[in-house]
């Protein structure tokens, strides 16, 4: 039976109370959600049990309280959300559920927050394959074991079909702030180095290239992963961080210009020595994209004292998640607030923040 | 990629400038005819490496910039209609009309969608045939083949629900246009090199012997524009004015012959008004009589719709080289990429829009921006 042949008239029928209707046995085996997934019943609750639970594994809770209950400990937490409706929900080197996690992990640690729980919220299209729920909530669970996070609460809506778009997911996360850490976006001092974890635009790019169809010669993989690893161990150097940022909506561009205007402080940037794979140049070539401007999600910028920073990019080099790491530039008295370029052949210019989105240009 | 980053070498761009300073004796002013060109001169900083008598006038060139405000008002009104499906270019669609930008009306719930080819608006067109499907078909001869092809392959396909909301315009009346000016200062062109690359290079002698000025054709990577520019020097420190080739590896003598025979079936040569500028006669296309049902001004009696241009923007001045952005009491101020008053601050082939993202700090008093 389809939802098109459920009996909806309360004129001829028996009174139907819609908030605590569950759909009857049949609804239980359609390959999609339904509205009754969304509506605290027996089908919210299978999809836990059957599908979020089995998805999440070992990262996942079998309390299903109304809340997560967790110990406090002293001393003081960083806590983030992020909500994410990236399109296409699967794309080459990821999906949104890991991108997901790993991008609410990668915010809690920018602040030097150990991430150790995570909320995670659904609003789910009416008509969405259980299917692609089911990877997404399974990608979501090894996200968070790699990351280990732990998924401790969370929720699901359904919306109309034709009023979402497939699988929108929220995530909160708490993590601990080790003592002595102080990171923050307004600590850059001139004559500070600028460190970049990685290469740049693989995310973008991924993301661009599969939602418009356009191929670039190469499949590029999205960079998605979690960085609070890679951030355990620069701090484990003892090296005084002044600030980490992870490049991601509005690139390397947007990340540097807030970090110049919070602290009030110039940032010169070496065009040279931004590493972007060859694949990422071609797409922006073709596209008229600069890939400062394109999002990153599994890297990140920091800014060190300069004295500390060849034992930070060090540190990096032997973490998986940082073994491209570069000096790219530094932080200066002059003209603070804005990021300016030193190009390739020798000149400079100013990097704005991106308006909106970047367009491509006609030609 | 292959031949794009071998163009911007430091060493071989350090070598070219040595050989353009060796050069000049005496100052010289260019003009780039595109806005690609003047992007990529503003965001490599190779204006600031050159002699200080050489004076690079950015020009006309940019698409978004001179489409004039009645045809943006004209698309605007179009793409409102409920039955439209209405395809752009990315860059078109924040650029201001008398009242708003497709941005906004998209917002309102007008179906607008951005598209990378033209035929992806035709491919639209067949999927949703209760729908009417319009492409904006701005550009130069450089995008004219691809919009071209879109009502060719309409035609051939039966797709009689797409239609294309013309606004070709065409390089070589423009610079014409530059030189008769009175005021004009012009003493040599790096001419686009896309649009060479369908047209040729036949085109050209004609202007640089009528008007005495050399004409070099150029590419859009460092070591392309500093190789335009030296032969341009070369040239003007002879007395010479030839047209020259500085883009060999894009550019046939007689461009894509392919790409000219489908133009010359679809479009027919009219007169176009610049924004900013004012109307050039002969300086555009329209559709051809035989794909004159295509066309989206007729389908949607939109003909009538006149706008006049804003007082305060001064672009036209820009775009003729008149003034340079930053000149404008609006620039930095009033007009920002982010409110923009003209379309020189709208795309980022702008060159209102290049001084304004990689200049603004040595130009504005500082906080003026802010």
């Amino acid at each position: 039976m389809t939802e098109d042949t459920l009996p909806t008239s309360t004129a001829s029928g028996p009174a139907i109370d819609a908030d605590s209707w569950v759909c009857p046995l049949p609804l239980r085996d359609s390959p999609n959600i339904v509205m009754g997934h969304g509506a605290g019943g027996a089908l919210s609750a299978e999809l836990v049990t059957h599908l979020f639970q089995p998805g999440y594994g070992a990262a996942g809770t079998t309390e299903l309280g109304d809340a997560a209950v967790i110990a406090a400990q002293p001393g003081r937490l960083s806590f983030s959300t992020d909500s994410y409706v990236v399109k296409p929900t699967f794309f080459p080197g990821g999906n949104i559920g890991d991108l997901a996690v790993n991008g609410t992990v990668n915010d809690v640690s920018m602040c030097g927050g150990r991430p150790m729980f995570l909320s995670t919220s659904f609003i789910l299209e009416e008509g969405t394959p259980l299917e692609d729920l089911a990877r997404v909530a399974r990608s979501m669970g090894w996200a968070a074991e790699r990351a280990g996070v732990r998924l401790v609460t969370g929720d699901t809506k359904v919306v109309d079909s034709g009023n979402g778009d497939g699988i929108y997911v929220n995530t909160a996360g708490i993590g601990v702030i080790p003592d002595g850490v102080d990171i923050r976006p307004d600590r850059a001092q001139p004559g500070d180095a600028v460190l970049l974890s990685g290469c740049l635009g693989l995310h973008g790019i991924a993301v661009m290239s599969s939602r418009e169809g356009i191929d670039f010669g190469t499949t590029v993989e999205s960079d998605t992963a979690a960085l609070n690893d890679l951030v355990d161990v620069m701090i484990g150097t003892g090296a005084d961080i002044h600030v980490l940022r992870d490049p991601t909506r509005g690139g390397l561009a947007a990340a540097v210009n807030e970090i110049a205007r919070s602290s009030e402080v110039g940032i010169e940037i070496e065009e040279s020595r931004l590493p972007v794979p060859e694949a990422v140049s071609n797409a922006c070539g073709l596209l008229g994209l600069d890939p400062m401007f394109v999002a990153n999600e599994g890297k990140l910028m920091a800014i060190v004292a300069e004295q500390e920073a060849d034992r930070v990019l060090e540190a990096m080099r032997g973490h998986e998640a940082g073994q491209d790491a570069v000096y790219i530039g530094r932080c200066v008295a002059e003209h603070p607030g804005a990021m300016v370029a030193r190009t390739g052949i020798g000149a400079t210019r100013v990097v704005d923040l991106p308006i909106g989105e970047q367009l491509p240009r006609i030609c | 990629m292959k031949y794009l980053e071998e163009f911007s070498d430091p060493q071989l761009a350090r070598r070219l400038l040595d050989q353009i300073h060796a050069t000049v004796t005496r100052p010289w002013a260019l003009m780039e005819v595109c806005g690609g060109q003047t992007h990529s001169i503003i965001r490599h900083g190779i204006d600031q490496l050159l002699p200080e008598g050489i004076e690079m006038i950015h020009g006309p060139g940019c698409p978004v910039c001179v489409t004039p405000l009645e045809i943006i008002d004209k698309a605007l009104e179009i793409a409102a209609r409920e039955d439209v499906i209405f395809c752009s270019f990315g860059d078109m669609l924040r650029v201001p009309g008398s009242k708003h930008d497709l941005f906004r009306i998209k917002s309102e719930g007008s179906d607008i969608r951005l598209v990378y080819s033209p035929l992806d608006a035709l491919k639209i067109a067949k999927e949703n045939p209760q729908r009417q499907v319009v492409f904006f078909g701005i550009g130069f001869e450089t995008t004219a083949p691809a919009n071209a092809m879109t009502v060719y392959q309409a035609e051939r396909l039966g797709i009689e629900n797409f239609s294309l909301l013309v606004s070709h315009v065409l390089v070589p009346p423009a610079i014409a246009a530059i030189m008769e000016s009175p005021s004009c200062r012009v003493q040599g062109f790096l001419a686009a090199g896309h649009v060479c690359s369908v047209m040729g290079t036949r085109e050209y002698p004609a202007l640089a012997e009528r008007f005495e000025v050399p004409i070099v054709v150029t590419g859009f990577e460092p070591l392309d524009i500093l190789e335009g520019i030296r032969q341009a020097v070369v040239q003007l420190e002879s007395g010479r004015h030839e047209v020259q080739n500085a883009y060999r590896r894009a550019v046939p003598e007689d461009g894509n012959p392919v790409a000219k025979e489908m133009l010359r079936d679809v479009f027919e040569v009219t007169d176009r008004a610049w924004r900013g500028i004012g109307s050039i006669p002969r300086s555009g296309w329209r559709l051809s009589e035989r794909y004159r049902r295509f066309d989206a001004e007729r389908r949607f009696a939109v003909a009538d719709i006149h706008t006049d241009e804003s007082s305060v923007c001064r672009s036209g001045e820009v775009l003729q080289g008149l003034i340079k952005p930053n000149e404008c009491a609006a620039f930095g101020k009033q007009c920002t990429p982010r409110n923009p008053l003209g379309a020189t601050m709208v795309s980022s082939e702008g060159a209102c829009a290049a001084y304004y993202q990689y200049r603004r700090l040595d130009l504005l008093p500082a906080g003026a921006s802010r």
